[in-house]
């Protein structure tokens, strides 16, 4: 069993520069020996299992290396988590499959409009380091829950905030098990199943035996794995497509090439694919191109609810629990976002460059002189389409603009084989994919796990439980969250990937004013605060259920009686829906004479309008033409406004909360707990 | 088990400041937090409202109105931050309030 001392003397913390340049030599070496390798004539194959299973038996090492019995190292790492690395291990933490894999290809498809994403995922650190991070960790105790149970008088705070933490955590992890699915299978040809629970072992030996110390020091060499995978083809693709490998300067070209040739396609009476926009960099715009107010009002909605998730997501926040102090705490939070803005401002280069060659190389070629790399895409991805359809409406065996449709995520993945890299790259991109969703998943399941065996067990079951057993509960329970979430993600598999950004909506309305206003606000009553995280939390999660699968349901309380029949229609045209709602939505459409406008059409029209759209086969409903993904955004500022009100009437803290909150806010000194029992270990 | 219980530190006591001082160090701390919020607010949001009035204007290639949302407002908010714990440090042993 390892043991190590406590204090800022630790050799282990003093010798860590050592540790990771040499692992980051050593994983450099590794990658170049496989080169040599693939150019001796390995085959592909190999290539790629040598990438996965090593990669993961290192991840597997450092969790085995970091196991631990005492509880402060297994839920905040000991608290000696230097800013620096503590930075990195949030930047993977962070950086999810959907980041790391998906964001390039949304930018590819969506332009300007997939820059909310970048922003949001971004602009929410600031939230995280002025409101929060530093006075969580003057705090000073293991969980999110732990903080709102000291702060507003006990359990039903606490069950409150488990709740939103699990629901939002939950969808998010099973996401990432479906990312981790999706890399495997490609690369290591497998079953999707034998992909996820592949991956599951890989995200257990991580967790199990140490918890948050070996999360944390895996999560910083995922990072550098991640990382290094990430810009090494961009650099590559830039010197490519530019003629200097400098990615984030030089798409600027790459972007006055794609206008170009988007003008031109245009101009030759094309259109372009479905899902895809015609005008990459144009801000704000509809279907046809135009200044669109929907467009607008929908990208700063998303870019409000993505920036408040973050400041709200327990995986993030507690890792600001493991730094050694306040101000490490802080600073901890701008190493974090350095080390995602590295990624960040690289994902929209791939975007641009991957653009420029599909433009500029194949649209208007014979079909049947595609290159190679394009037939090896050509397969059903687990999302239940080719990764790239070649559809040749017209069958004139030319590759039109609308004929190439292509899977976001293909953007990332194929990358080295659009700029001719050897395989050993793929390889390297797949490491990488599977290093960012590992992380992610471990994250999240260690705060789940906490959340119900520290919060729910040992905080409200059993106060008297002694340590060892305390440890014990939490991995068995860690245990079954991954094996609940991996069967999740082995039955729905990729369906459910737009579930994650319901999970920033749903934190953030949930969490985050009852946060915010513990600390800046010290007439935040209990009650209020309790109601509040309540009301943000039921009425986002309801308004996602109801617009989301029963879209129709929907449209007939909020929309006009146009708009009612026009979901109606859309409805009935849809093939996997309940006979019921089908037959519900066939009569709407036989009587359409006697169709009035919803009870609170008044309500739906406030601000722009009440319509609805077929989104992954469902009738969608959109108040005020907001996408459900930003449903945050009603009900974010709706918590602030009850705990607020609720606040003013109900009688004020107690001196001794007021107390508290004065010693969370200074740097100095301990904190005196209200309640005593509260207090760790 | 061999692992010995980690010997957490016994609390430390609450730190003796003066409600004049800690009433004062609360103020430039909000001051700071306005003001990095308002930072937060204008390269979040307000700049990219006039992003389809700028975009006519290349630089090296980019769009200005596409620049900022994909590389300008970040490198703001990162800069942004590091001065904050700057910032935000100098305060703390201004006041006398930070760690030992």
């Amino acid at each position: 069993m390892s043991t190590t001392t406590q204090g800022a003397k630790d050799p282990f913390i003093g010798s860590l520069g050592k540790i990771y340049a040499g692992y980051t030599g050593g994983f450099i070496v590794f990658v170049l020996l496989l080169a040599a390798l693939e150019q001796m004539g390995v085959p592909d194959r190999v290539i790629g299992y040598l990438f996965v299973f090593l990669t993961i038996g290192v991840y597997a090492y450092i969790g085995i290396i970091s196991r631990t019995a005492a509880v402060a190292e297994y839920y905040v790492a000991g608290r000696r988590v230097p800013a620096l690395y503590n930075g990195m291990a949030t930047g993977s933490d962070w950086m999810s499959a959907a980041s790391f894999i998906g964001m390039a290809g949304s930018l590819y498809a969506l332009g300007f409009g997939g820059l909310a994403f970048i922003l949001g995922w971004t602009g929410g650190f600031m939230l995280v380091a002025i409101l929060l991070a530093p006075y969580l960790r003057k705090f000073g105790q293991y969980t999110v829950p732990d903080f709102l149970s000291a702060r507003y008088g006990g359990n039903v705070a606490r069950f409150i905030g488990v709740v939103v933490l699990i629901t939002a955590s939950f969808v998010y992890v099973v996401a990432q098990i479906v990312g981790v699915g999706i890399i495997t299978q490609r690369f290591l040809d497998v079953s999707f199943i034998v992909a996820v629970f592949l991956g599951l072992a890989g995200i257990l030996v991580c967790s199990m035996l140490g918890g948050m110390r070996a999360v944390t020091w895996t999560q910083v060499a995922q990072y550098i794995i991640l990382i290094i995978a990430y810009l090494i083809p961009a650099f590559l693709m830039s010197a490519k497509v530019a003629g200097v490998p400098l990615p984030q300067i030089m798409y600027g070209y790459a972007l006055e090439r794609i206008e170009g040739l988007e003008t031109g396609f245009r101009a030759a009476g094309m259109t372009p694919p479905p899902g895809v926009t015609g005008w990459h960099t144009a801000p704000f715009i509809g279907p046809n191109g135009a200044f669109s107010w929907s467009a607008a009002v929908n990208f700063f909605a998303l870019v409000f609810c993505l920036m408040v998730g973050t400041a709200a997501l327990p995986h993030i926040l507690m890792r600001y629990f493991t730094t050694p102090s306040v101000r490490e705490a802080r600073q901890s939070v701008a190493w974090s976002l350095l080390f995602i803005f590295l990624l960040y401002f690289t994902a929209p280069a791939y975007a641009a460059f991957a653009k420029v060659e599909i433009y500029q190389n194949l649209i208007g070629q014979p079909i049947a002189a595609l290159p190679e790399w394009i037939k090896s895409w050509q397969i059903v991805s687990p999302y239940g389409t080719p990764w790239i359809n070649i559809v040749d409406g017209n069958r004139d065996g030319i590759l039109q603009w609308s004929e190439f449709r292509i899977h976001p995520d293909v953007v990332v993945l194929a990358t080295p084989e659009i700029a001719g890299m050897p395989y050993v790259i793929a390889g390297l991109v797949a490491a990488g994919g599977l290093a960012a969703a590992l992380s992610t998943a471990d994250g999240l399941l260690l705060a789940i796990a906490n959340a119900l065996s520290h919060d729910l067990y040992y905080k409200m079951i059993d106060r008297h439980a002694p340590t060892r057993r305390r440890l014990i509960v939490s991995r068995v329970l860690l245990l079954l969250v991954a094996v609940l979430a991996a069967y999740t993600a082995g039955n729905a598999g990729a369906d459910i990937l737009f579930l994650v950004a319901w999970a920033f909506s749903i934190a953030a309305a949930g969490l985050f004013a009852a946060l915010v206003m513990g600390v800046w606000y010290k007439k935040t009553t209990s009650v209020a605060a309790c109601l509040g995280m309540l009301v943000g939390y039921a009425f986002t999660t309801g308004y996602l259920i109801w617009t989301e699968f029963y879209g129709l349901s929907f449209m007939e309380v909020f929309a006009t009686k146009e708009a009612i029949l026009n979901a109606a229609r859309q409805t009935a045209g849809l093939t996997n829906v309940s006979a019921e709602v089908k037959a519900h939505a066939q009569a709407l459409v036989a009587n359409a004479a006697q169709v009035q406008d919803g009870v609170m059409a008044w309500f739906g029209q406030i601000f722009l309008t009440t319509d609805s759209v077929v989104l992954r086969g469902r009738c969608v409903a959109r108040l005020w033409t907001l996408n459900n993904i930003s449903g945050g955004i009603i009900g974010v500022p709706l918590a602030f406004l009850t705990i607020w009100l609720v606040s003013k009437f109900t009688p004020a803290p107690s001196q001794a909360m007021q107390d508290f909150i004065e010693d969370i806010r200074v740097p100095r000194g301990g904190v005196r707990l209200v309640d005593r029992e509260a207090a760790v270990e | 088990m061999p692992m010995a219980q980690s010997s957490q530190a016994a609390p430390a006591p609450p730190a003796n400041i003066d409600s004049v001082t800690a009433a004062a160090y609360w103020k430039r701390t909000s001051a700071l937090m306005w003001f990095l919020l308002a930072v937060w607010f204008i390269f979040g949001f307000v700049v990219h409202m006039f992003a389809p009035a700028i975009n006519h204007i290349h630089v090296m290639g980019f769009p200005l109105g596409f620049y900022m949302a994909a590389q300008g407002s970040l490198i703001v908010f990162v800069v942004g931050l590091f001065w904050f714990a700057f910032r935000q440090n100098r305060i703390d042993e201004e006041f006398g309030v930070a760690e030992d």
